[in-house]
Protein backbone atom coordinates (compact mmCIF):
# COMPACT_ATOMS: atom_id res chain seq x y z
CA UNK A 1 0.00 0.00 0.00
CA UNK A 2 1.02 3.25 -0.92
CA UNK A 3 2.56 5.89 1.74
CA UNK A 4 0.53 9.05 3.08
CA UNK A 5 2.91 11.74 4.16
CA UNK A 6 1.42 13.27 7.24
CA UNK A 7 3.33 16.45 8.84
CA UNK A 8 3.33 16.31 12.55
CA UNK A 9 2.51 20.00 14.36
CA UNK A 10 4.10 20.52 17.18
CA UNK A 11 5.07 23.41 19.47
CA UNK A 12 7.96 23.31 22.54
CA UNK A 13 7.38 19.24 22.46
CA UNK A 14 4.07 19.12 22.46
CA UNK A 15 2.11 17.70 19.08
CA UNK A 16 -1.36 18.93 18.25
CA UNK A 17 -4.58 17.58 18.34
CA UNK A 18 -4.62 18.08 14.24
CA UNK A 19 -2.03 15.83 13.61
CA UNK A 20 -3.85 12.62 15.31
CA UNK A 21 -6.65 13.66 12.76
CA UNK A 22 -4.20 13.29 9.69
CA UNK A 23 -2.96 10.15 10.76
CA UNK A 24 -6.44 8.53 11.19
CA UNK A 25 -7.59 10.53 7.56
CA UNK A 26 -4.62 9.13 6.16
CA UNK A 27 -5.36 5.73 6.58
CA UNK A 28 -8.41 6.01 4.03
CA UNK A 29 -5.78 6.74 1.45
CA UNK A 30 -2.59 4.53 2.27
CA UNK A 31 -0.41 4.01 4.91
CA UNK A 32 0.39 6.87 6.79
CA UNK A 33 3.86 8.26 7.57
CA UNK A 34 4.54 10.60 10.16
CA UNK A 35 7.65 13.24 9.35
CA UNK A 36 8.60 15.33 12.30
CA UNK A 37 10.78 18.30 11.25
CA UNK A 38 12.42 20.18 14.21
CA UNK A 39 15.16 20.87 16.56
CA UNK A 40 17.37 17.91 17.72
CA UNK A 41 15.30 15.35 20.09
CA UNK A 42 11.97 16.35 18.89
CA UNK A 43 10.96 13.23 17.25
CA UNK A 44 12.26 10.91 20.09
CA UNK A 45 9.81 12.74 22.62
CA UNK A 46 7.19 12.22 20.03
CA UNK A 47 7.68 8.56 18.84
CA UNK A 48 5.18 7.01 21.61
CA UNK A 49 2.22 9.12 20.98
CA UNK A 50 2.56 8.89 16.69
CA UNK A 51 2.78 4.96 16.77
CA UNK A 52 -0.07 4.67 19.37
CA UNK A 53 -2.05 7.01 16.60
CA UNK A 54 -1.51 4.70 13.48
CA UNK A 55 1.87 6.06 12.55
CA UNK A 56 3.72 3.22 10.07
CA UNK A 57 7.33 4.74 9.39
CA UNK A 58 8.43 8.50 11.04
CA UNK A 59 10.81 10.37 9.14
CA UNK A 60 13.02 12.23 11.24
CA UNK A 61 14.58 15.38 10.23
CA UNK A 62 15.98 17.25 12.77
CA UNK A 63 17.75 21.10 12.01
CA UNK A 64 18.04 23.96 14.05
CA UNK A 65 17.86 26.35 11.51
CA UNK A 66 16.10 29.26 11.73
CA UNK A 67 14.71 29.69 8.08
CA UNK A 68 11.13 30.19 8.53
CA UNK A 69 9.10 26.99 7.21
CA UNK A 70 11.47 26.15 4.36
CA UNK A 71 12.63 23.89 6.07
CA UNK A 72 9.66 21.81 6.37
CA UNK A 73 8.55 22.59 2.86
CA UNK A 74 12.26 21.05 1.66
CA UNK A 75 12.01 17.59 3.73
CA UNK A 76 8.42 17.29 2.58
CA UNK A 77 9.30 17.79 -1.03
CA UNK A 78 12.62 15.46 -0.90
CA UNK A 79 10.06 13.08 0.10
CA UNK A 80 7.37 13.12 -2.09
CA UNK A 81 10.37 12.68 -4.70
CA UNK A 82 11.98 9.32 -2.62
CA UNK A 83 8.32 7.92 -1.59
CA UNK A 84 6.21 8.72 -4.09
CA UNK A 85 3.42 9.07 -1.82
CA UNK A 86 -0.49 8.79 -2.43
CA UNK A 87 -0.89 12.04 -0.72
CA UNK A 88 0.39 14.72 1.69
CA UNK A 89 -1.53 15.71 4.72
CA UNK A 90 -1.00 18.93 6.72
CA UNK A 91 -3.19 20.39 9.28
CA UNK A 92 -4.88 23.88 9.01
CA UNK A 93 -3.06 26.68 10.65
CA UNK A 94 -1.60 29.69 9.14
CA UNK A 95 1.77 27.64 8.99
CA UNK A 96 0.38 24.61 7.26
CA UNK A 97 -1.58 26.63 4.40
CA UNK A 98 1.97 28.27 3.66
CA UNK A 99 3.72 24.90 3.76
CA UNK A 100 1.30 23.02 1.71
CA UNK A 101 0.89 25.80 -1.07
CA UNK A 102 5.04 25.88 -1.54
CA UNK A 103 5.23 22.19 -1.68
CA UNK A 104 2.47 21.82 -4.16
CA UNK A 105 4.11 24.66 -6.34
CA UNK A 106 7.71 22.72 -6.08
CA UNK A 107 6.45 19.23 -6.70
CA UNK A 108 3.80 19.95 -9.25
CA UNK A 109 1.03 19.15 -7.18
CA UNK A 110 -2.68 19.50 -7.08
CA UNK A 111 -3.37 21.81 -3.59
CA UNK A 112 -6.62 21.07 -1.77
CA UNK A 113 -6.94 23.35 0.52
CA UNK A 114 -9.25 23.43 4.21
CA UNK A 115 -10.95 20.34 3.51
CA UNK A 116 -13.44 18.78 5.57
CA UNK A 117 -13.51 15.38 4.51
CA UNK A 118 -10.41 12.86 2.72
CA UNK A 119 -11.58 9.38 0.95
CA UNK A 120 -9.84 7.27 -1.82
CA UNK A 121 -12.36 9.50 -4.17
CA UNK A 122 -11.17 12.92 -3.34
CA UNK A 123 -12.09 15.28 -1.16
CA UNK A 124 -14.81 17.42 0.55
CA UNK A 125 -14.74 21.44 0.73
CA UNK A 126 -17.11 24.07 3.06
CA UNK A 127 -17.25 26.95 1.00
CA UNK A 128 -18.35 30.28 1.94
CA UNK A 129 -18.72 29.41 5.97
CA UNK A 130 -20.68 26.55 5.30
CA UNK A 131 -23.33 27.93 2.59
CA UNK A 132 -21.94 24.91 0.15
CA UNK A 133 -20.47 21.83 -0.26
CA UNK A 134 -18.01 21.01 -2.94
CA UNK A 135 -16.45 18.01 -3.62
CA UNK A 136 -12.86 18.23 -5.51
CA UNK A 137 -9.57 16.43 -6.56
CA UNK A 138 -6.23 16.62 -7.68
CA UNK A 139 -5.55 15.56 -11.57
CA UNK A 140 -2.13 14.83 -10.28
CA UNK A 141 -0.23 12.33 -7.90
CA UNK A 142 0.40 13.00 -4.51
CA UNK A 143 -1.73 15.83 -3.84
CA UNK A 144 -0.96 18.09 -1.24
CA UNK A 145 -3.71 18.44 1.08
CA UNK A 146 -4.92 20.65 4.26
CA UNK A 147 -7.55 19.32 6.96
CA UNK A 148 -9.73 21.50 8.87
CA UNK A 149 -8.84 20.86 12.54
CA UNK A 150 -11.92 19.43 14.27
CA UNK A 151 -13.28 17.50 10.70
CA UNK A 152 -12.11 14.30 11.86
CA UNK A 153 -12.66 11.90 14.86
CA UNK A 154 -9.48 10.41 16.07
CA UNK A 155 -9.18 6.77 15.89
CA UNK A 156 -6.08 5.59 17.66
CA UNK A 157 -4.36 2.43 16.04
CA UNK A 158 -1.22 0.46 16.29
CA UNK A 159 1.48 1.27 14.06
CA UNK A 160 5.02 0.04 13.97
CA UNK A 161 6.63 3.24 14.07
CA UNK A 162 10.04 2.75 12.00
CA UNK A 163 11.96 5.64 12.43
CA UNK A 164 14.15 6.67 9.54
CA UNK A 165 15.94 9.98 10.00
CA UNK A 166 15.88 12.15 6.61
CA UNK A 167 18.68 15.35 5.77
CA UNK A 168 17.16 18.85 5.79
CA UNK A 169 17.65 20.24 2.20
CA UNK A 170 19.78 23.50 2.14
CA UNK A 171 16.87 26.28 1.14
CA UNK A 172 16.44 26.86 -2.44
CA UNK A 173 16.39 30.60 -3.13
CA UNK A 174 15.69 32.93 0.30
CA UNK A 175 14.16 32.46 2.96
CA UNK A 176 12.93 34.71 5.99
CA UNK A 177 15.04 34.33 9.42
CA UNK A 178 13.36 33.55 12.44
CA UNK A 179 14.51 36.11 15.35
CA UNK A 180 12.29 35.13 18.30
CA UNK A 181 8.66 33.69 19.20
CA UNK A 182 6.79 34.43 21.15
CA UNK A 183 4.49 31.52 21.68
CA UNK A 184 1.05 31.92 22.95
CA UNK A 185 0.05 30.64 26.31
CA UNK A 186 -2.97 28.49 26.15
CA UNK A 187 -5.27 29.35 29.59
CA UNK A 188 -7.21 26.44 31.17
CA UNK A 189 -10.22 26.69 28.59
CA UNK A 190 -10.50 24.60 25.63
CA UNK A 191 -9.60 25.29 22.17
CA UNK A 192 -11.78 27.00 20.43
CA UNK A 193 -11.83 25.09 17.18
CA UNK A 194 -11.64 21.75 19.42
CA UNK A 195 -14.78 22.82 21.71
CA UNK A 196 -18.00 21.16 21.65
CA UNK A 197 -19.35 24.25 23.59
CA UNK A 198 -18.82 27.96 22.37
CA UNK A 199 -20.13 30.63 24.39
CA UNK A 200 -19.17 34.04 21.98
CA UNK A 201 -19.39 37.54 22.70
CA UNK A 202 -19.77 40.83 20.85
CA UNK A 203 -19.56 44.97 20.80
CA UNK A 204 -22.96 43.85 22.81
CA UNK A 205 -21.07 42.95 25.84
CA UNK A 206 -19.69 46.52 25.92
CA UNK A 207 -16.18 46.31 27.43
CA UNK A 208 -13.21 44.29 28.11
CA UNK A 209 -13.82 44.07 31.89
CA UNK A 210 -17.69 42.47 31.18
CA UNK A 211 -16.21 40.23 29.34
CA UNK A 212 -16.47 38.02 32.51
CA UNK A 213 -19.98 37.74 32.39
CA UNK A 214 -19.02 35.51 28.95
CA UNK A 215 -16.42 34.01 30.86
CA UNK A 216 -18.24 32.85 34.01
CA UNK A 217 -21.11 31.26 31.76
CA UNK A 218 -18.33 29.61 29.57
CA UNK A 219 -16.67 28.40 32.74
CA UNK A 220 -20.24 27.00 34.01
CA UNK A 221 -20.36 24.53 30.84
CA UNK A 222 -16.81 23.84 30.35
CA UNK A 223 -17.22 25.83 27.18
CA UNK A 224 -14.45 28.22 24.85
CA UNK A 225 -14.78 31.53 24.51
CA UNK A 226 -15.05 33.43 21.17
CA UNK A 227 -15.32 36.59 20.10
CA UNK A 228 -17.07 38.70 17.50
CA UNK A 229 -15.18 41.24 15.10
CA UNK A 230 -16.45 43.96 16.53
CA UNK A 231 -15.66 43.30 20.48
CA UNK A 232 -12.13 42.46 19.16
CA UNK A 233 -11.93 45.22 17.36
CA UNK A 234 -12.97 47.64 20.33
CA UNK A 235 -10.19 45.63 22.51
CA UNK A 236 -12.81 43.90 24.46
CA UNK A 237 -11.10 40.35 23.79
CA UNK A 238 -7.78 39.05 22.26
CA UNK A 239 -8.11 38.87 18.50
CA UNK A 240 -7.35 34.94 18.58
CA UNK A 241 -10.50 34.36 19.52
CA UNK A 242 -12.10 35.70 16.74
CA UNK A 243 -14.97 33.36 15.28
CA UNK A 244 -16.13 34.61 11.84
CA UNK A 245 -14.96 34.58 8.05
CA UNK A 246 -11.72 36.23 8.75
CA UNK A 247 -11.45 34.02 11.97
CA UNK A 248 -12.06 31.04 13.32
CA UNK A 249 -14.02 28.94 12.07
CA UNK A 250 -16.13 26.98 14.82
CA UNK A 251 -18.66 23.95 14.32
CA UNK A 252 -19.36 23.35 18.30
CA UNK A 253 -22.49 21.27 19.44
CA UNK A 254 -23.35 24.01 20.87
CA UNK A 255 -22.56 27.88 20.24
CA UNK A 256 -24.26 30.64 22.62
CA UNK A 257 -23.62 34.29 20.64
CA UNK A 258 -24.24 37.08 23.63
CA UNK A 259 -24.85 40.59 22.08
CA UNK A 260 -23.68 39.67 18.72
CA UNK A 261 -25.85 41.10 15.67
CA UNK A 262 -24.92 37.77 13.58
CA UNK A 263 -23.66 39.95 10.49
CA UNK A 264 -22.86 37.72 7.75
CA UNK A 265 -19.12 37.44 8.26
CA UNK A 266 -19.76 36.12 12.18
CA UNK A 267 -22.35 34.02 10.98
CA UNK A 268 -19.68 32.42 8.18
CA UNK A 269 -17.40 31.12 11.32
CA UNK A 270 -20.14 29.65 13.16
CA UNK A 271 -23.22 28.72 11.31
CA UNK A 272 -22.49 24.97 11.13
CA UNK A 273 -22.74 24.59 14.89
CA UNK A 274 -25.40 22.30 15.41
CA UNK A 275 -27.63 24.06 18.21
CA UNK A 276 -27.31 28.09 18.56
CA UNK A 277 -28.34 30.12 21.18
CA UNK A 278 -28.65 33.63 20.92
CA UNK A 279 -29.35 36.66 23.36
CA UNK A 280 -29.48 39.99 21.81
CA UNK A 281 -31.53 42.99 22.95
CA UNK A 282 -32.84 43.97 19.16
CA UNK A 283 -35.47 41.26 18.33
CA UNK A 284 -34.44 42.61 14.68
CA UNK A 285 -31.04 40.96 14.90
CA UNK A 286 -30.10 38.77 12.34
CA UNK A 287 -28.99 36.37 14.46
CA UNK A 288 -31.94 35.14 15.69
CA UNK A 289 -32.41 33.84 12.11
CA UNK A 290 -30.46 31.06 12.61
CA UNK A 291 -30.51 30.84 16.25
CA UNK A 292 -33.00 27.26 17.37
CA UNK A 293 -33.31 29.35 20.53
CA UNK A 294 -33.33 33.07 20.80
CA UNK A 295 -34.23 35.38 23.95
CA UNK A 296 -34.83 39.02 23.54
CA UNK A 297 -33.28 40.32 26.06
CA UNK A 298 -30.36 42.00 27.98
CA UNK A 299 -27.38 39.69 28.22
CA UNK A 300 -26.15 40.70 31.58
CA UNK A 301 -29.76 39.47 32.93
CA UNK A 302 -29.82 36.67 30.49
CA UNK A 303 -26.34 34.60 30.72
CA UNK A 304 -25.40 35.29 34.92
CA UNK A 305 -29.14 33.51 35.29
CA UNK A 306 -28.22 30.64 32.64
CA UNK A 307 -24.91 30.24 34.55
CA UNK A 308 -26.87 29.44 38.09
CA UNK A 309 -29.44 27.43 36.47
CA UNK A 310 -26.72 25.37 35.00
CA UNK A 311 -24.38 24.75 38.45
CA UNK A 312 -28.02 23.93 40.22
CA UNK A 313 -28.33 21.39 37.92
CA UNK A 314 -24.84 19.94 38.28
CA UNK A 315 -25.61 20.44 42.04
CA UNK B 1 11.64 51.76 -2.66
CA UNK B 2 9.63 50.11 -5.51
CA UNK B 3 6.48 48.04 -3.94
CA UNK B 4 4.21 46.00 -6.15
CA UNK B 5 0.77 45.32 -4.31
CA UNK B 6 -1.28 42.24 -5.09
CA UNK B 7 -4.73 43.04 -5.35
CA UNK B 8 -7.94 40.79 -6.27
CA UNK B 9 -11.30 41.62 -6.51
CA UNK B 10 -13.87 39.13 -4.50
CA UNK B 11 -17.19 38.68 -3.92
CA UNK B 12 -18.67 41.31 -1.27
CA UNK B 13 -19.41 39.22 1.32
CA UNK B 14 -22.25 41.53 2.01
CA UNK B 15 -24.25 40.15 -0.91
CA UNK B 16 -24.91 36.05 -1.16
CA UNK B 17 -22.32 34.26 -2.31
CA UNK B 18 -23.01 31.13 -4.95
CA UNK B 19 -20.75 28.68 -7.09
CA UNK B 20 -21.43 27.76 -10.83
CA UNK B 21 -23.08 24.33 -10.76
CA UNK B 22 -21.50 22.96 -13.88
CA UNK B 23 -17.45 24.00 -12.84
CA UNK B 24 -18.11 25.06 -9.54
CA UNK B 25 -16.09 28.08 -10.21
CA UNK B 26 -17.20 31.14 -8.59
CA UNK B 27 -20.29 32.47 -9.61
CA UNK B 28 -18.62 36.21 -10.46
CA UNK B 29 -22.02 37.27 -11.94
CA UNK B 30 -24.38 36.53 -9.05
CA UNK B 31 -22.76 39.05 -6.59
CA UNK B 32 -21.61 42.37 -6.26
CA UNK B 33 -17.91 42.68 -6.86
CA UNK B 34 -15.30 44.49 -4.28
CA UNK B 35 -11.79 45.09 -3.53
CA UNK B 36 -11.17 42.59 -1.03
CA UNK B 37 -11.01 44.19 2.45
CA UNK B 38 -7.82 42.58 3.11
CA UNK B 39 -6.45 44.18 -0.17
CA UNK B 40 -6.80 47.97 1.36
CA UNK B 41 -4.79 47.53 4.21
CA UNK B 42 -2.33 45.87 1.73
CA UNK B 43 -2.47 48.69 -0.17
CA UNK B 44 -2.15 51.07 3.18
CA UNK B 45 0.46 49.39 4.04
CA UNK B 46 2.42 50.12 0.69
CA UNK B 47 1.35 53.41 1.00
CA UNK B 48 2.74 54.58 4.27
CA UNK B 49 5.89 52.32 3.28
CA UNK B 50 6.12 54.29 0.64
CA UNK B 51 5.72 57.94 2.49
CA UNK B 52 8.41 56.98 4.58
CA UNK B 53 10.74 55.82 2.00
CA UNK B 54 9.77 56.99 -1.19
CA UNK B 55 9.43 54.95 -4.69
CA UNK B 56 6.66 54.22 -6.75
CA UNK B 57 3.53 51.87 -5.51
CA UNK B 58 2.45 49.07 -8.47
CA UNK B 59 -0.97 47.69 -8.47
CA UNK B 60 -1.39 43.99 -9.89
CA UNK B 61 -4.24 42.25 -10.11
CA UNK B 62 -4.92 38.54 -12.02
CA UNK B 63 -8.69 38.58 -12.62
CA UNK B 64 -11.69 39.13 -15.34
CA UNK B 65 -12.12 42.91 -17.15
CA UNK B 66 -14.31 43.27 -14.22
CA UNK B 67 -11.33 43.64 -11.83
CA UNK B 68 -10.60 47.06 -13.32
CA UNK B 69 -12.85 48.44 -10.80
CA UNK B 70 -11.05 47.16 -7.96
CA UNK B 71 -7.68 48.45 -9.98
CA UNK B 72 -9.38 51.77 -9.48
CA UNK B 73 -10.23 51.88 -5.98
CA UNK B 74 -6.47 50.96 -5.00
CA UNK B 75 -5.25 53.86 -7.50
CA UNK B 76 -7.65 56.42 -5.99
CA UNK B 77 -6.39 54.89 -2.48
CA UNK B 78 -2.92 56.62 -4.13
CA UNK B 79 -0.96 53.56 -5.46
CA UNK B 80 0.88 54.95 -9.01
CA UNK B 81 -0.30 52.80 -11.59
CA UNK B 82 -1.38 49.10 -12.43
CA UNK B 83 -1.17 46.10 -14.03
CA UNK B 84 -3.60 43.58 -14.94
CA UNK B 85 -3.22 40.27 -16.31
CA UNK B 86 -6.86 39.60 -17.68
CA UNK B 87 -7.48 36.52 -20.21
CA UNK B 88 -10.17 34.19 -20.63
CA UNK B 89 -8.26 31.26 -20.56
CA UNK B 90 -7.07 32.14 -17.31
CA UNK B 91 -10.92 31.17 -15.96
CA UNK B 92 -10.62 28.52 -13.74
CA UNK B 93 -6.72 28.24 -12.74
CA UNK B 94 -5.72 27.22 -9.23
CA UNK B 95 -3.76 28.43 -7.03
CA UNK B 96 -0.23 26.72 -8.14
CA UNK B 97 -1.38 27.92 -11.63
CA UNK B 98 -2.38 31.62 -10.27
CA UNK B 99 0.68 31.50 -7.85
CA UNK B 100 2.96 31.14 -11.37
CA UNK B 101 1.00 33.18 -13.04
CA UNK B 102 1.33 36.26 -10.53
CA UNK B 103 5.17 35.47 -10.05
CA UNK B 104 5.95 35.34 -13.90
CA UNK B 105 4.09 39.08 -14.42
CA UNK B 106 5.93 40.52 -11.51
CA UNK B 107 8.98 39.99 -12.90
CA UNK B 108 7.88 42.40 -16.03
CA UNK B 109 6.70 44.97 -13.76
CA UNK B 110 8.29 48.33 -15.16
CA UNK B 111 10.93 49.73 -12.49
CA UNK B 112 11.33 46.21 -10.72
CA UNK B 113 10.56 45.64 -7.01
CA UNK B 114 11.91 45.73 -3.80
CA UNK B 115 8.89 44.24 -1.63
CA UNK B 116 5.94 42.55 -2.75
CA UNK B 117 2.77 43.17 -0.32
CA UNK B 118 -0.04 40.84 -0.88
CA UNK B 119 -2.93 40.14 2.01
CA UNK B 120 -2.81 37.36 4.12
CA UNK B 121 -6.05 35.58 2.70
CA UNK B 122 -8.61 36.24 0.41
CA UNK B 123 -12.01 36.32 1.74
CA UNK B 124 -13.27 33.86 -1.39
CA UNK B 125 -10.42 31.37 -1.62
CA UNK B 126 -9.37 31.56 1.88
CA UNK B 127 -6.59 30.04 0.41
CA UNK B 128 -4.28 32.21 2.58
CA UNK B 129 -1.11 30.48 0.38
CA UNK B 130 -0.56 32.16 -2.39
CA UNK B 131 2.30 34.95 -1.14
CA UNK B 132 4.00 32.06 0.15
CA UNK B 133 3.79 30.41 -3.07
CA UNK B 134 4.61 33.37 -5.10
CA UNK B 135 7.18 34.09 -3.00
CA UNK B 136 8.24 30.09 -3.53
CA UNK B 137 8.54 30.45 -7.12
CA UNK B 138 10.52 33.33 -7.21
CA UNK B 139 13.48 32.35 -4.68
CA UNK B 140 12.07 35.21 -2.50
CA UNK B 141 11.74 35.04 1.11
CA UNK B 142 8.22 35.43 2.51
CA UNK B 143 7.27 37.13 5.90
CA UNK B 144 3.28 36.48 6.04
CA UNK B 145 0.16 37.42 8.22
CA UNK B 146 2.47 40.50 9.69
CA UNK B 147 0.73 43.19 12.46
CA UNK B 148 3.53 45.40 12.08
CA UNK B 149 6.16 46.01 8.95
CA UNK B 150 9.73 47.88 9.14
CA UNK B 151 12.00 48.55 6.66
CA UNK B 152 15.49 49.53 7.33
CA UNK B 153 17.73 49.53 4.53
CA UNK B 154 17.79 47.07 2.74
CA UNK B 155 16.46 44.86 5.76
CA UNK B 156 12.23 44.05 6.18
CA UNK B 157 11.49 43.24 9.63
CA UNK B 158 7.53 41.75 10.55
CA UNK B 159 5.80 40.92 14.05
CA UNK B 160 3.87 37.63 12.36
CA UNK B 161 0.62 37.54 14.26
CA UNK B 162 -1.52 34.23 14.17
CA UNK B 163 -3.33 31.64 16.11
CA UNK B 164 0.10 30.06 17.12
CA UNK B 165 1.69 33.42 18.53
CA UNK B 166 3.38 36.18 17.05
CA UNK B 167 6.86 35.25 15.50
CA UNK B 168 9.04 38.17 14.38
CA UNK B 169 11.09 37.54 11.15
CA UNK B 170 13.65 39.55 9.16
CA UNK B 171 15.31 39.54 5.57
CA UNK B 172 17.03 40.73 3.30
CA UNK B 173 15.20 42.79 0.44
CA UNK B 174 13.59 42.20 -2.18
CA UNK B 175 10.60 40.02 -0.30
CA UNK B 176 7.13 39.05 0.04
CA UNK B 177 5.33 40.34 2.72
CA UNK B 178 1.30 39.05 3.75
CA UNK B 179 -0.74 41.33 5.94
CA UNK B 180 -3.34 40.57 8.43
CA UNK B 181 -6.46 42.42 9.02
CA UNK B 182 -5.18 44.06 12.43
CA UNK B 183 -2.55 46.27 10.49
CA UNK B 184 -4.02 49.15 9.73
CA UNK B 185 -7.08 50.74 8.99
CA UNK B 186 -7.26 51.39 5.08
CA UNK B 187 -7.83 55.47 4.18
CA UNK B 188 -10.88 55.84 2.50
CA UNK B 189 -9.85 57.82 -0.96
CA UNK B 190 -10.50 61.17 -1.35
CA UNK B 191 -12.19 63.04 -4.48
CA UNK B 192 -8.80 64.30 -5.70
CA UNK B 193 -7.52 60.59 -5.25
CA UNK B 194 -10.67 59.62 -7.32
CA UNK B 195 -10.40 61.84 -10.01
CA UNK B 196 -6.44 61.37 -10.01
CA UNK B 197 -6.76 57.75 -10.23
CA UNK B 198 -8.86 58.15 -13.68
CA UNK B 199 -5.49 59.07 -15.39
CA UNK B 200 -3.50 57.00 -14.19
CA UNK B 201 -1.53 54.17 -16.58
CA UNK B 202 -3.27 51.06 -16.48
CA UNK B 203 -1.53 47.64 -18.41
CA UNK B 204 -3.49 45.01 -18.96
CA UNK B 205 -2.01 42.31 -20.39
CA UNK B 206 -2.92 39.30 -22.12
CA UNK B 207 -1.03 35.58 -21.78
CA UNK B 208 0.57 36.60 -24.61
CA UNK B 209 1.91 39.89 -23.47
CA UNK B 210 2.83 38.14 -20.14
CA UNK B 211 4.81 35.42 -22.03
CA UNK B 212 2.18 32.66 -20.61
CA UNK B 213 1.84 29.81 -22.56
CA UNK B 214 -1.77 28.92 -22.24
CA UNK B 215 -1.55 25.24 -21.55
CA UNK B 216 -0.35 26.39 -17.95
CA UNK B 217 -3.47 28.18 -16.99
CA UNK B 218 -6.94 27.91 -17.00
CA UNK B 219 -10.22 24.66 -15.75
CA UNK B 220 -8.79 22.16 -18.24
CA UNK B 221 -5.12 21.97 -17.09
CA UNK B 222 -6.01 23.01 -13.14
CA UNK B 223 -4.23 20.76 -10.63
CA UNK B 224 -7.11 20.37 -9.08
CA UNK B 225 -11.15 20.38 -9.85
CA UNK B 226 -14.21 20.53 -8.17
CA UNK B 227 -16.16 17.10 -9.04
CA UNK B 228 -19.78 18.56 -7.94
CA UNK B 229 -20.81 21.10 -5.84
CA UNK B 230 -24.23 22.29 -3.69
CA UNK B 231 -25.51 24.60 -1.65
CA UNK B 232 -26.21 23.32 1.95
CA UNK B 233 -29.73 24.75 2.55
CA UNK B 234 -29.50 27.42 5.41
CA UNK B 235 -30.29 26.87 8.56
CA UNK B 236 -33.47 28.26 9.92
CA UNK B 237 -34.57 29.87 12.74
CA UNK B 238 -36.32 27.64 15.94
CA UNK B 239 -38.10 29.74 18.71
CA UNK B 240 -37.52 33.09 20.10
CA UNK B 241 -38.85 34.61 23.10
CA UNK B 242 -38.67 37.68 25.04
CA UNK B 243 -37.23 37.77 28.32
CA UNK B 244 -39.64 38.33 31.21
CA UNK B 245 -37.20 37.63 33.81
CA UNK B 246 -36.86 34.19 33.18
CA UNK B 247 -35.01 34.46 29.96
CA UNK B 248 -31.68 32.64 31.47
CA UNK B 249 -34.31 29.62 33.06
CA UNK B 250 -35.66 28.97 29.66
CA UNK B 251 -32.60 28.82 27.79
CA UNK B 252 -31.51 26.04 30.20
CA UNK B 253 -34.57 24.44 30.05
CA UNK B 254 -34.42 24.18 26.40
CA UNK B 255 -30.72 22.65 26.63
CA UNK B 256 -32.15 20.35 29.01
CA UNK B 257 -34.54 19.09 26.53
CA UNK B 258 -31.95 19.14 24.09
CA UNK B 259 -29.94 16.75 26.37
CA UNK B 260 -27.08 19.63 25.88
CA UNK B 261 -26.30 19.78 29.70
C1 LIG C 1 -14.27 41.54 5.03
C2 LIG C 1 -14.93 41.49 6.38
C3 LIG C 1 -14.59 40.47 7.26
C4 LIG C 1 -15.21 40.37 8.51
N1 LIG C 1 -14.87 39.33 9.34
C5 LIG C 1 -15.53 39.17 10.51
C6 LIG C 1 -15.26 38.06 11.38
O1 LIG C 1 -14.39 37.23 11.11
N2 LIG C 1 -15.96 37.95 12.53
C7 LIG C 1 -16.93 38.85 12.88
O2 LIG C 1 -17.54 38.68 13.96
N3 LIG C 1 -17.18 39.91 12.11
C8 LIG C 1 -16.50 40.11 10.94
N4 LIG C 1 -16.76 41.21 10.17
C9 LIG C 1 -17.55 42.31 10.75
C10 LIG C 1 -19.05 42.12 10.68
O3 LIG C 1 -19.51 42.69 9.47
C11 LIG C 1 -19.75 42.85 11.85
O4 LIG C 1 -19.36 44.20 11.84
C12 LIG C 1 -19.42 42.27 13.23
O5 LIG C 1 -19.60 40.86 13.23
C13 LIG C 1 -20.35 42.89 14.26
O6 LIG C 1 -20.02 42.43 15.55
P1 LIG C 1 -21.13 42.47 16.70
O7 LIG C 1 -22.26 41.64 16.31
O8 LIG C 1 -20.42 42.12 17.97
O9 LIG C 1 -21.47 44.02 16.78
P2 LIG C 1 -22.79 44.78 16.39
O10 LIG C 1 -23.20 44.50 15.02
O11 LIG C 1 -22.58 46.19 16.82
O12 LIG C 1 -23.88 44.10 17.31
C14 LIG C 1 -23.93 44.22 18.71
C15 LIG C 1 -25.26 43.62 19.14
O13 LIG C 1 -25.33 43.60 20.55
C16 LIG C 1 -26.66 43.86 20.93
N5 LIG C 1 -26.63 44.34 22.31
C17 LIG C 1 -26.12 45.51 22.79
N6 LIG C 1 -26.21 45.54 24.14
C18 LIG C 1 -26.77 44.37 24.54
C19 LIG C 1 -27.13 43.82 25.80
N7 LIG C 1 -26.89 44.46 26.96
N8 LIG C 1 -27.73 42.60 25.82
C20 LIG C 1 -27.98 41.93 24.67
N9 LIG C 1 -27.65 42.41 23.45
C21 LIG C 1 -27.06 43.61 23.38
C22 LIG C 1 -27.17 44.85 19.92
O14 LIG C 1 -28.58 44.78 19.81
C23 LIG C 1 -26.47 44.39 18.64
O15 LIG C 1 -27.29 43.49 17.89
C24 LIG C 1 -16.16 41.34 8.91
C25 LIG C 1 -16.48 42.38 8.04
C26 LIG C 1 -15.90 42.46 6.79
C27 LIG C 1 -16.27 43.57 5.86
N1 LIG D 1 -5.72 36.50 -8.67
C1 LIG D 1 -4.95 37.25 -7.85
N2 LIG D 1 -4.44 38.42 -8.28
C2 LIG D 1 -3.67 39.18 -7.46
N3 LIG D 1 -3.39 38.84 -6.20
C3 LIG D 1 -3.87 37.69 -5.71
C4 LIG D 1 -4.66 36.82 -6.51
N4 LIG D 1 -4.99 35.74 -5.75
C5 LIG D 1 -4.43 35.95 -4.53
N5 LIG D 1 -3.75 37.11 -4.51
C6 LIG D 1 -3.01 37.73 -3.37
O1 LIG D 1 -2.78 36.76 -2.38
C7 LIG D 1 -3.47 37.11 -1.17
C8 LIG D 1 -3.91 35.85 -0.44
O2 LIG D 1 -4.79 35.12 -1.25
P1 LIG D 1 -5.09 33.58 -1.04
O3 LIG D 1 -3.79 32.87 -0.85
O4 LIG D 1 -5.81 33.18 -2.29
O5 LIG D 1 -5.96 33.45 0.20
C9 LIG D 1 -4.58 38.03 -1.63
O6 LIG D 1 -5.03 38.89 -0.57
C10 LIG D 1 -3.88 38.81 -2.73
O7 LIG D 1 -3.03 39.80 -2.18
Amino acid sequence: MAEVLVLVDHLEGEIKKSTFELLTAARALGEPSAVVVGAAGTAAKLADVLKEHGAEKIYVAETDSTDFLTPEVGVLASLVEAKDPAAVLIAVSADGKEIAGRLAVRTNSGLLGDVVAVSADGVTHSVFGGAYIAEAKATTAHPVITLRPGSVEIEPAAGAGVEESVPVPASQGRAATVTSREPIVGGDRPELTEASVVVSGGRGVGSADDFQVVEALADSLGAAVGASRAAVDSGYYPHQFQVGQTGKTVSPQLYIALGISGAIQHRAGMQTSKTIIAVNKDAEAPIFEIADFGVVGDLFKVAPQLKDEIAKRKG
Amino acid sequence: MNIVVLVKQVPDTYSERKLNSSDGTLDRDATDAVLDEINERAVEAALQLKEAHDGEVTVLTMGPARATDAIRKALSMGADKAVHLSDEALHGSCAVQTAKALATVLGTVEGGFDLVVAGNEASDGRSAAVPAMVADVLGLPALTHAREVTVDGSTVTVRRETDDGVTHLSAELPAVVSVGEKINEPRYPSFKGIMAAKKKPVVTLSLADAGIDPSEVGLATALSTVASSQPKPPKSGGEKIEDEGDGGAKVAAFLVAQKLI
